[in-house]
C-alpha cells in the first residue's frame, strides 16, 4: 500500500504568548512540534505498516526549511520518506491557498510514484484550529472524506476502510473506498515515540520541493491568492476573580448567597 | 572543538526525555517504594531501540554514538535513576566486553538479543572479599575436557534478578594474581548458577541487586570471553565505559533534582515571597547549575573520546567522580530548600538524594576515580 501523511510543523502553544500590544504572536523562543492530531494520524498509518510491512508511508508538508526537523521526527517514528515544498511563493498562504500547494504537491506524487491508496492528515493544526485544510485536499483531489475519524479499519483486500467518526452527539460508522482522505483525531490512538534506530537511519531522505518543482499554479497559492487573513490576533481579556461565599454555618452560607443574587438582582 | 550536540543527539534528548516522564516518572517513585524492578519499562526500552544504543545496526544496534546513549542514561535518570542504571549496566558492562572481546561466533550468539533487548544483560566482578581489590578474587574457574567449572559467588550484581546473559570474571590461574584473571560468559539457567540473596538498599531500589552463586556450574568452554588470563583487563576496560553511564545517572540525578526543586522554589512562599526571591537561595542554584554543567561536560568529553577511540579511562574517572559528587552536593540541597517536605516521600527530591549515593560508590568508589586520575598524574 502507499499512504500519504499530510502534517505541520507548528508553534507548541502551551509555550506560546501573544504581545498584547501589537496583538501577534511572541514565537521567539517557542519550540516548533509536529502538530498533535498529524502525529495520530502519523500513527494510523504506521499501524498499518506494523501490519502490512510493504506499506510505504511518505510524509507531506508545506513550511520553511527548519519544518525539516519536524519530518526528520516522523521519519525516526517509521516513515519511509518525507517531502517538503518551501518556497516563499506558498508563504502566507491561508487554508485555501495551503490546500492547491499540497494538492500540487499530491499530483506531482502522483506522477513520480503512481497513484497512492489513503491520504491521513491530522483533524486541525493547534495554531490555526481550522481544521479545513484535509477536506480541501480532499475536494481538490476528488477523493472521499471522513473527517473526527476515532476509529479505523482496513477490509482484507484492502479496497475498502470502515472508519467511526465522531460527532457532538454520538459517532457515525462509515464505509469507504479507497482512495480517500481521512483526517484523525486525538481519541484514534496514542502516537509512538521515535525508535534509536530511526533516529539514525541514515539511509531515508527528506526531499525539498520548490514551486516550480510541483509546478503549482503561483496564482492560487500564497498571501496574495488567501481570500482569508488574520486581521488581528489578541489574548481574551480574563475573567476576574471568583467569589468565595463566606459563612460559618451552611445556612449561613446560602444566606449570604441568596442575598449577592438579590443584589445583583439575578433573583 | 565543538560543543553544539548533533541533530540525532538533539533528537535522542527528545524522545528519551519524553519517553521518561510519560513511562518512568510516573511510577518512579511507586516502583521505589515496592522495591519493585520495572518490567514493564524494560519491555518499552527494547521496543524502542534504548538497549543497544551505541553499537552497529549489523548486529542489532541502533547504530548511535557514546554521547547519545550518554543523553539517554542520564535523561532516564533524570526522573528514575533505578531505569538508568537498568540501561547503563546492561549496555556497558555486558553487551560492550562481548562486543569488543567476544569472538565472531559470541557476538553473533548473544549480540542481537540483547542489543534488541529481547535478553538483559549483567556483569559480575564484586566479591565479598574483592571490591576495590579486584584482584583478591576468589571465584574459580578450571577447565575440565571441553568445559569449564565455575565455584565461588559474586555480591551486588545489578540487573542480576532479571538478566540472561552475564559476563563474570573468575580465577583461573591464583598464582599469576590479575593476570590469573579470566572473563566468561554464563547463562541464566546454566547448570549450577542461580541467583542468591538480593539486596536490600538504601537508593535506586527498584533495580535489581543480587548475588551471583556458582556450584559446579559448568559451561562449554567456548564461553571463555577474550583469552585465558586477559578477565582483569576485560573487566577494568569495561569499567571505563560503564563509568560514563554512572557519570550520566549522576549527572541525570542531579539535573532532575535541580529540576523539580526551581519549580518548587517558584511556588514555596515564606515571609509574603516565594523562596526563588530570595538571593541567598538564588546563588546556591546558580552554584548547582554551575557544577552540573561542568559534569555534563566532563561526561561529554568522556563519551566523545569513546566514540573517537582515543584513550579515555582517564577522562571517564574525572567525570564520574565529579558527576556523583555533584549528585550528592545538588540533592542534599535541594532537599534542604524543600525544608521538612523534602525529607517525606511526598517530594521526589527524597529519593534522588537516596539514589544519588551510590554514584560515588559502584563501578569504583571515588576513591578509586582518584586513584586513576593520580596515576595521570604521578604514574602507577
Amino acid at each position: 500500500m502507499k499512504v500519504i501523511v499530510c502534517a505541520k510543523q507548528v508553534p507548541d502553544t502551551n509555550e506560546i504568548k501573544i504581545n498584547p500590544e501589537t496583538g501577534s504572536l511572541i514565537r521567539d523562543g517557542v519550540p516548533s512540534i509536529l502538530n498533535p492530531d498529524d502525529a495520530n494520524a502519523l500513527e494510523e498509518a504506521l499501524k498499518l505498516k506494523d501490519m502490512y510491512p510493504d506499506t510505504h508511508i511518505t510524509v507531506v508538508s508545506m513550511g520553511p526549511p527548519q519544518a525539516q526537523d519536524m519530518l526528520f521526527e516522523c521519519l525516526a517514528m517509521g516513515a519511509d520518506e518525507a517531502i517538503l515544498l518551501s518556497d516563499r511563493a506558498v508563504g502566507g498562504s491561508d487554508t485555501y491557498a495551503t490546500s492547491n500547494a499540497i494538492s500540487a504537491v499530491i499530483d506531482k506524487y502522483k506522477k513520480e510514484f503512481g497513484d497512492f491508496d489513503i491520504i491521513f492528515g491530522g483533524r486541525q493544526a493547534i495554531d490555526g484550529d481550522t481544521a479545513q485544510v484535509g477536506p480541501q485536499i480532499a475536494e481538490k483531489q476528488h477523493l472521499p472524506q471522513v473527517t473526527y475519524v476515532v476509529d479505523f479499519k482496513l477490509s482484507d483486500d484492502k479496497k475498502t476502510v470502515t472508519v467511526k467518526r465522531q460527532l457532538e452527539d454520538g459517532y457515525e460508522e462509515i464505509e469507504v473506498k479507497t482512495p480517500c482522505m481521512l483526517t484523525c483525531t486525538k481519541e484514534l490512538n496514542q502516537p509512538r515515540y521515535m525508535s534509536m534506530k530511526g533516529i539514525f537511519n541514515k539511509d531515508k531522505k527528506i526531499t525539498v520541493w520548490s514551486a516550480a518543482d510541483c509546478e503549482v499554479d503561483l496564482s492560487v497559492v500564497g498571501l496574495k491568492a488567501s481570500p482569508t487573513n488574520v486581521y488581528r490576533s489578541f489574548t481574551p481579556r480574563p475573567k476576574g476573580k471568583g467569589v468565595m461565599v463566606a459563612g460559618d454555618t451552611e445556612a449561613e452560607i446560602a444566606a449570604n448567597l441568596i442575598a449577592s443574587f438579590k443584589e445583583k438582582h439575578i433573583i | 572543538m565543538n560543543f553544539q550536540p548533533t541533530k540525532e543527539q538533539e533528537f535522542v534528548r527528545k524522545m528519551v526525555r519524553s519517553f521518561a516522564e510519560t513511562e518512568c516518572e510516573p511510577i518512579a517513585a511507586d516502583i521505589d517504594k515496592e522495591h519493585r524492578f520495572p518490567v514493564e519499562t524494560v519491555e518499552k526500552m527494547a521496543k524502542y531501540g534504548l538497549l543497544g544504543i551505541p553499537f552497529p545496526t549489523e548486529l542489532g544496534g541502533a547504530g548511535g554514538d557514546h554521547i547519545s546513549y550518554a543523553i539517554t542514561v542520564e535523561e532516564l535518570s533524570r526522573v528514575c535513576a533505578s531505569t538508568g542504571v537498568i540501561c547503563s549496566a546492561h549496555t556497558s558492562l555486558c553487551c560492550w566486553p562481548i562486543f569488543n572481546y567476544g569472538t565472531a561466533e559470541q557476538k553473533e550468539k548473544y549480540l542481537p538479543d540483547l542489543l534488541s533487548g529481547k535478553k538483559l544483560g549483567a556483569f559480575g566482578l564484586t566479591e565479598p572479599g574483592a571490591g576495590t581489590d579486584a584482584s583478591g578474587q576468589q571465584t574459580k574457574a578450571v577447565l575440565d575436557g571441553e568445559e569449564y567449572v565455575l565455584n565461588g559467588s559474586k555480591v551486588f550484581i545489578t540487573n542480576g534478578g532479571y538478566a540472561d546473559v552475564f559476563v563474570v570474571m573468575a580465577m583461573t590461574d591464583k598464582s599469576k594474581g590479575n593476570h590469573g584473571i579470566t572473563a566468561f560468559i554464563v547463562e541464566k539457567g546454566d547448570a549450577g548458577f542461580s541467583i542468591g540473596k538480593t539486596e536490600d538498599k538504601l537508593g535506586i531500589c527498584a533495580s535489581s541487586t543480587t548475588e551471583l552463586i556458582f556450584e559446579n556450574c559448568r559451561i562449554p568452554k567456548d564461553r571463555l570471553l577474550g583469552k585465558v588470563g586477559q578477565g582483569f583487563k576485560v573487566a577494568m576496560s569495561t569499567l571505563d565505559g560503564g563509568r560514563i553511564g554512572i557519570a550520566s545517572q549522576a549527572l541525570g540525578i542531579a539535573q532532575g533534582a535541580f529540576d523539580v526543586t526551581v519549580d518548587y522554589m517558584k511556588s514555596r512562599k515564606q515571609f509574603g515571597r516565594s523562596l526563588s526571591k530570595f538571593q541567598a537561595l538564588q546563588f546556591e542554584m546558580a552554584e548547582m547549575k554551575t557544577r552540573i554543567e561542568a559534569a555534563r561536560l566532563l561526561v561529554y568529553k568522556a563519551a566523545f573520546k569513546k566514540d573517537q577511540h582515543v584513550p579515555y579511562s582517564v577522562d571517564a574517572a574525572m567525570a564520574k567522580l565529579y558527576a556523583a559528587e555533584t549528585a550528592m552536593y545538588v540533592t542534599t540541597k535541594c532537599v534542604q530548600f524543600h525544608g521538612g517536605y523534602g525529607y517525606t516521600k511526598d517530594y521526589p527530591v527524597e529519593r534522588m538524594m537516596r539514589d544519588a549515593k551510590i554514584t560515588e560508590i559502584y563501578e569504583g568508589t571515588s576513591e578509586v576515580q582518584k586513584m586513576v586520575i593520580a596515576a595521570s598524574v604521578f604514574g602507577k
